[in-house]
């Protein structure tokens, strides 16, 4: 003790509680700074220049920003996004009426949960594939069972009315799965005294589940709308998978128009991609301010 | 920013201390990942170490798809000696961001401008050469010779025996052209094939390389002609929901009777259970008289990335990648065409048919995705596709694709 240097180990006693955590932090934040921070602001300047990822830079302004609002293709995606934004939020109900089925005690409930748990293991990838034979012509079982009610066939992905539609539905399959674990984890925690309260005072089904079971679920069904919200707008496996954006275009999403006009084999224009990730990741933000606000507020509440 | 710096530096020369190559080794990338290009790979680096014994070549063999994108990582931060690419536009980007050698000295040096002559144009920009081609196939009307003598139909040689016969094939319950249009790339074939015939090759050179709007009535007529096509249902039904192989069982059952594809698709047919005798081959027939008939043959090529660290070496693998002998043992094994008019002749009757076709073409077509620029490619083949869905949206489309050509041929 009287050998060290007074003056550095009273730097170190007098701030240690507030540095430590400092410390800790600085990995993570290190990283966080590097691979997501730094990123965002790399491509907000990129968006604002003409680059093919080889040659030089050029600063065009807004002129990609100008571009995209005359573009066609960027509406369809936009749109399309706006779709899979609202039809996928049917995963949340859909999800809690599985977990209330199954949220009883039946010999082999366990192997019947993980039946209905079971796409949400496998990768989009598969799943998408799987739909894609689903849907067919000439050979798969959708398109079979569409021929033998209206004996006109529907090639459900290269027709531009029905091919998002056909995709959400493939999506929807592992989402609602999703939503259905989150829902029984939260069914275990019920209070069953509430319950019996709620009995005891004459409520009984669609009440009772109203009034007493869903307002103890609402933990469930805030994590269920974040994840199916950004689930729906990051869509991209699926649309790549099955259709690459085909037929003509009509089934892009944000996330995959970026990726053809930057990164795909008749892309490169990486100025371009990047003003549309960055509008993708504006509608992001409305959403994610959103959910930290009510965060926020609830975490003061408590 | 500094940050950033440092670990670009960093990783710049770990990438260069990792590749560092020993004296007389060549660093070869290509995409030769199917069998058939393996081998034809595995024996001309064979038989050139063979030759050359003080040189040994270091293959990267890459993933075609995985290649496309790995090829501007490794020209920039990384480059082989030696690269595969493609011919025309497709190289334009690298040669113009200076990551091309210019191999004219190869070229002059082995009399390449004799022996390779037909792919002489394609391999030039600013009258300089970038590359050398080892292999090139062709496009044309693959049908099925059993189902068109039942029928009673000759290989049309004009477009008006051409939509007779479709009109006839048609009556008979079997749809005349197979087509799958989802990878969007077999729809080009098309729009070339009639554009050469309709309006010849200048123009369509002019149009692809953007000197000619879209909106310009001779382009109109193209997709008139196509319309004659597209409108009595004469291609496979739902084709955008198909890759260009899920229509060849259409081929196989007999539900449709010709297919213009490339020359690779023969191999297909064959797997699916095509005899060869019932496959046979045609030239795209004639639909304006008079005009000169040119072709469409895409070409590899091999090419030397500025940043090479062995240009010497490269460039006697070059030179042996060149020579009548190599590509004429290459292209056997490829099932494909030989570049060098030196080389032997294939024996295979497709290819044999191709080769007599392309030599008395008056011209070389590249692929519509090779010789318009890419994102032009795109946007194109994509308004192709729409075209042979929604024939009827045929002004729409075309003042789609205008737009997309004020922007990318600025």
């Amino acid at each position: 003790m009287a050998n060290r240097s007074p003056a550095s180990s009273g730097f170190w006693k007098r701030n240690q509680r507030r540095l430590s955590p400092l410390f800790f932090l600085a990995p993570g934040a290190l990283m966080f700074l590097i691979y997501v921070v730094l990123p965002i602001f790399q491509s907000i300047w990129i968006s604002f220049h003409d680059w093919d990822g080889l040659g030089a830079k050029t600063f065009i302004g807004i002129a990609n920003y100008a571009e995209l609002f005359s573009d066609d293709a960027f509406y369809t995606s936009l749109t399309n996004n706006l779709l899979w934004l609202v039809l996928y939020l049917l995963a949340v109900p859909a999800g809690l009426a599985v977990a209330l089925f199954l949220n009883q005690t039946v010999t082999g409930i366990r192997i019947y949960k993980s039946l209905f748990f079971f796409p949400f293991v496998i990768s989009q990838v598969v799943v998408g594939l799987i739909f894609t034979w689903f849907y067919a012509p000439n050979f798969g079982l959708f398109s079979a069972l569409i021929k033998s009610l209206t004996g006109t066939e529907i090639a459900v992905l290269a027709d531009e009315r029905f091919v998002t539609y056909g995709i959400i539905v493939a999506g929807l399959w592992p989402q609602i799965a999703y939503c259905m674990i989150l829902y029984l984890t939260g069914l275990n925690n019920i209070n069953p005294e509430q319950v019996e309260a709620g009995r005891m005072d004459g409520a009984r089904g669609f009440r009772l589940f109203w009034n007493i079971i869903l307002p103890q679920l609402r933990p469930a069904t805030f994590i269920a709308i974040v994840v199916t919200v950004i689930g729906a707008l990051r869509s991209f496996d699926l649309v790549s998978v099955m259709t690459a954006g085909g037929p003509y275009g009509s089934s892009r999403v944000l996330s995959f128009y970026m990726y053809e006009e930057a990164l795909s084999e008749y892309g490169y224009r990486m100025g371009y991609g990047a003003a549309i990730a960055v509008i993708l990741f504006l509608i992001m933000m409305v959403f994610i301010t959103l959910f930290l606000v009510r965060m926020l507020s609830q975490e003061r509440n408590a | 920013m500094t940050i950033l710096k440092t670990f670009g530096a960093f990783a710049l020369g770990s990438a260069l201390m990792g590749s560092a190559a020993l004296a007389g080794e060549i660093v070869l990338n290509s995409d030769h990942s199917d069998p058939a290009p393996k081998k034809a790979m595995e024996e001309l680096i064979a038989d050139f170490q063979a030759k050359n014994p003080g040189i040994t070549v270091k293959w990267n063999n890459f993933d075609h798809e995985g290649y496309k994108s790995a090829i501007r990582n490794f020209l920039t931060a990384d480059a082989p000696d030696v690269a595969a690419w493609y011919a025309g536009n497709r190289m334009e980007p690298f040669v113009k961001a200076g990551l091309f050698e210019d191999v004219s000295d190869v070229w002059a040096a082995n009399g390449l401008d004799d022996q390779l002559k037909s792919a002489s144009a394609s391999m030039t920009i600013d009258g300089k050469k970038w590359g050398v081609p080892y292999t090139y196939y062709q496009w044309g009307i693959y049908y099925r010779a059993d189902i068109f003598k039942e029928q009673g139909i000759e290989p049309p040689k004009t477009w008006a025996e051409l939509l007779a016969a479709c009109e006839k094939l048609k009556a008979a319950g079997i749809t005349p052209f197979a087509i799958g249009t989802k990878a969007l790339w077999p729809t080009g074939g098309w729009f070339d094939y009639l554009d050469l015939r309709v309006n010849g090759y200048e123009f369509h050179m002019d149009l692809t390389s953007g000197k000619v709007p879209y909106t310009d009535p001779k382009v109109k007529a193209v997709f008139e002609k196509w319309g004659e096509l597209v409108k009595p249902g004469y291609f496979l039904e739902n084709h955008a929901a198909l890759d260009w192989q899920d229509a060849i069982p259409q081929l196989v059952q007999g539900k449709a009777a010709m297919y213009l594809m490339g020359n690779f698709a023969v191999a297909t047919m064959k797997d699916g259970g095509l005899k060869e005798d019932q496959i046979g081959f045609m030239q795209f027939p004639e639909i304006t008289a008079g005009i000169p008939m040119a072709e469409e043959a895409p070409t590899d090529t091999f090419h030397i990335p500025s940043g090479a660290k062995n240009k010497e070496d490269a460039k006697k693998f070059l030179a042996y990648l060149a020579s009548p002998e190599a590509q004429a043992k290459m292209n056997a094994t490829l099932g494909q065409l030989p570049v060098n008019n030196k080389a032997a002749k294939p024996t295979d009757k497709f290819l044999d048919a191709g080769f007599t076709m392309l030599s008395n073409a008056y011209a070389l077509a590249q692929f519509y995705d090779r010789d318009a620029p890419a994102d032009m490619a795109k946007a194109g083949m994509e308004g192709f596709q729409e075209f042979m869905v929604k024939p009827d949206k045929v002004d729409d489309i075309l003042a789609k694709l205008e737009k997309v050509r004020a922007r990318v041929y600025k």
